[in-house]
């Protein structure tokens, strides 16, 4: 563990945590503004954080621990990826955690403990949700492990921090056929795990086409609280993460306070451009029919694996 | 043009190949596949365009001039021309196969056509053959668009996918085709074009439609 995946470690979090909730507020209120509304103010999510943090615990009655703890799992894991996947700086705290396979499966282990609160809860809308959650995950887990591990295969490692640290030293790597393959379909994954448009809107309580809401639905207080926290957190992740794998420029290479400043003004422009990207995208998309989105999905897998294919007979 | 950038243009005009391959099984709209074919094209010429430049001939640039306004201008001009011919009921492609099934087929003949040319890249292996395995898979997918979808027009992109992905694999297996060649090799895709759409309007000013599928019997 290096003096700089430990400074990493540190200052990631902090910034995930203060930062994502802001990245939600400039998503919205771009959307507004570009739909001809006021707006609520770029600091509205945090806002609503702080008022339902205050508020008293609430749990539907006959629901269990599953229900209770689910947040708290979402929250843990995504914090545990944001200290160890090289955002800020190219070493990692954890280094044996920041492992593609690793990264993925905590991730996919907040997402399931999520689709089991929301069959815990034993209401109608928790159970759909679960089940469109569980099919979407089902075909996004594949797509994003195959789509990365098309990008180990050059480095001949599945460490992240090693990836992004290539990638840096070799900037010809990013326009490859196989970069460009695999960041379509992490593009497409990404937008459909957090929810967005055109997979799902985030928005919406309209009850037939919510996927992620409707699982979240029994959930008031603190825990809402920390749901929201967790799913504007994980949106950050995975936009770093799509960032630095193909873009790492200004990551910190070393511990100096300036280089570690770089990083993170570096990866806060990068995350805050992709997500005004998303916000403006999801202005002109019409949500997708939910039997259209394994089409989607499958389509991001193929281009996956054509990147793997392609990391082979093109090398 | 040094070696590292021959080697990269080469790679992404592939990688481009394959992608608008994908895209064409993925697309619904008949308009928004033509857009993808036209794409296609250009990047064929390019690929074309590099190996002319690395092998600095100047007969292979001008096949690669003549693959362009074939393939990204006039090829695509005509499929409109005859997609605004068929009404608007007749926009989107309709499938025997539904989509997802259709992209996991692709995959698996992405790996099919990796194995099965691995034989002709030992032949000789540099970075134009080790790219053969991308034009037999655009192949393979052009001819399963053309075994799997009913609207005669779809199938019509399908032959031509599949001649895109030939003549692929013959300007990275051979130094070059020839002048001659190509130019007959496109004249004959030119004249099938022309007489595939003459047929697909005479077959819906008879019957009304261009579903193969209901062309099964025989009337009086």
């Amino acid at each position: 563990m290096s003096a700089l995946g430990v400074v990493g470690g540190v200052v990631q979090p902090l910034v995930v945590v203060a930062g994502s909730p802001l990245l939600v507020g400039m998503t919205r209120q771009l959307r507004a503004r570009l739909e001809g509304r006021a707006g609520a103010g770029i600091g509205q999510p945090w806002r609503d954080l702080r008022k339902l943090f205050g508020k008293e615990t609430i749990t539907p009655r006959g629901t269990g621990a599953v229900f209770r703890l689910a947040p708290m799992v979402l929250v843990a894991t995504t914090l545990v990826v944001a200290v160890v996947v090289p955002f800020v700086t190219t070493d990692s705290a954890l280094d044996p955690v920041a492992d593609l396979f690793a990264v993925v499966a905590l991730l996919a282990a907040g997402t399931v403990a999520l689709a089991l609160a929301g069959l815990d809860t034993g209401t109608a809308f928790g159970g759909m949700g679960a089940s469109r959650e569980m099919t979407i995950i089902a075909l996004v887990e594949p797509t994003l492990l195959v789509a990365i591990f098309a990008l180990s295969v050059r480095v001949g490692s599945t460490n992240l921090a090693a990836i992004v640290s290539a990638t840096l030293h070799d900037p010809s790597r990013v326009v490859s056929p196989v970069s460009l393959l695999a960041a379509v379909a992490l593009t497409v994954v990404i937008v459909a795990e957090n929810g967005r448009l055109p997979v799902d809107n985030p928005a919406t309580h309209l009850e037939l086409t919510m996927v992620h809401e409707a699982m979240v639905l029994e959930y008031a207080g603190p825990d809402l609280a920390l749901v929201e926290l967790a799913s504007a957190m994980r949106l950050s992740v995975f936009l770093g993460l799509l960032a630095n794998l193909f873009l790492p420029w200004g990551i910190a290479t070393t511990a100096s306070p300036l280089a570690v400043l770089g990083g993170v003004v570096a990866v806060a422009v990068k995350v805050t451009l992709l997500g005004g990207l998303l916000a403006v995208g999801e202005v002109f998309l019409a949500k997708l029919r939910l039997f259209r989105v394994p089409e989607l999905l499958a389509g991001s897998f193929l281009l996956a694996l054509l990147a793997v294919a392609a990391s082979f007979f093109l090398a | 043009m040094s070696d590292g950038t021959y080697v990269q243009l080469l790679d992404l005009a592939c990688g481009g190949l394959l992608l608008t391959a994908v895209l064409m099984l993925w697309r619904r709209e008949l308009s928004a596949i033509i857009g993808v074919f036209a794409a296609q094209g250009i990047a064929l010429a390019t690929l074309v365009g590099v190996l002319a430049a690395h092998q600095g001939s100047a007969e292979l640039g001008a096949v690669a001039v003549g693959i362009l306004s074939l393939r990204a201008g006039i090829l695509p001009w005509l499929l409109h021309r005859a997609l605004a011919g068929a009404g608007p009921a007749r926009r989107e492609t309709r499938p025997v196969v539904n989509v997802a099934a259709s992209l996991l087929a692709a995959a698996l003949l992405t790996l099919l056509s990796y194995a099965v040319s691995q034989p002709l890249v030992a032949l000789e292996p540099s970075t134009a053959t080790r790219a053969i395995p991308v034009g037999v898979t655009v192949v393979l997918i052009g001819f399963f668009v053309l075994a799997t979808r009913r609207r005669a027009l779809s199938q019509l992109v399908g032959f031509l996918l599949m001649d895109n992905g030939i003549t692929t694999v013959g300007f990275l297996t051979t130094a070059g085709v020839g002048l001659t060649v190509e130019l007959g090799v496109s004249l004959d895709v030119l004249l099938a074009v022309l007489v595939l759409r003459i047929l697909a309007s005479r077959m819906r000013e008879t019957f009304g439609d261009t579903d193969l599928d209901e062309l099964r019997e025989l009337h009086d």
